[in-house]
């Protein structure tokens, strides 16, 4: 059962959920990002996203592998969508399931900060008056340092 | 021949989403200088991660035939 995967399809954490239920798991953590519509005081009409896709699911499954380390017992499941997304459509799911609360809280925060430093998925805003692509959204390390920890992080 | 991915705002600076390069044994430092500069996206290029075969990877990394090299524009998923 694939737990990770990039879909031009609506997304339902439902789906998430199920990939992660178990009956060691006394926790169930979940993160869904959706499309915002407005930006720092700017109309956003609809979302559009693009993504490398076989490198994508490798990085997803990246970022479960380092959870597993960090927070043994945890199982992971995310998904992101591409294509055209209009206003509060899901963009991203994640859940994770633990024994107890803690991890699965702590790890469903780490897996949404890695998705938008490793995963080369990329969003493009739609405004009435045009368009833009997005690119490091987070702006608290250096596009050099990233690609260093990106690098450094790999597993073979 | 080494095939090259575009993404983003790569790809609509390019007017394409791939580029074939006969070529081996060339560095993807090499290769952005000697193949890539008629696409005008040099600045693009330089704020890049690059992934060859699916892996992130770097500028010295030496290139083969069937290699795929991907440049990657800062990420913005989620």
């Amino acid at each position: 059962m694939e737990r990770y995967w990039i879909t031009p399809q609506p997304i339902s954490i439902d789906e998430c959920i199920n990939k992660v239920v178990r009956p060691e798991a006394g926790a169930i953590s979940t993160f869904i990002g959706i499309a915002r519509e407005f930006t720092r005081g700017k109309r956003t009409l609809y979302l559009e996203y693009e993504a490398y896709i076989p490198m994508a699911v490798k990085q997803l499954e990246r970022i479960g592998d380092e959870i597993g380390t960090k927070w043994p017992d945890t199982l992971v499941s995310i998904a992101h969508r591409t294509g055209r997304l209009n206003i509060s459509e899901v963009a991203v799911a994640i859940a994770v399931s633990s024994p107890h609360r803690d991890q699965a809280f702590k790890a469903s925060r780490y897996a949404i900060e890695r998705i938008k430093e490793i995963v080369p998925i990329w969003k493009k805003e739609h405004w009435e008056d045009g368009t833009k692509w997005i690119g490091d959204q987070k702006e608290t390390i250096s596009y050099v340092e990233n690609n260093k920890s990106a690098k450094e992080g790999q597993s073979d | 021949m080494i095939k090259v991915l575009l993404f983003a705002e790569l790809q609509e600076r390019a007017g394409k989403s791939e580029v074939m390069v006969e070529a081996d044994s060339i560095s993807v430092q090499e290769l952005k200088e000697k193949y890539l500069l008629k696409y005008d996206m040099a600045d693009l290029l330089a704020q890049a991660m690059l992934a060859v075969n699916e892996e992130y990877s770097e500028e010295d990394t030496v290139l083969k035939s069937g290699d795929t090299v991907a440049f990657i524009p800062p990420v913005s998923g989620g």
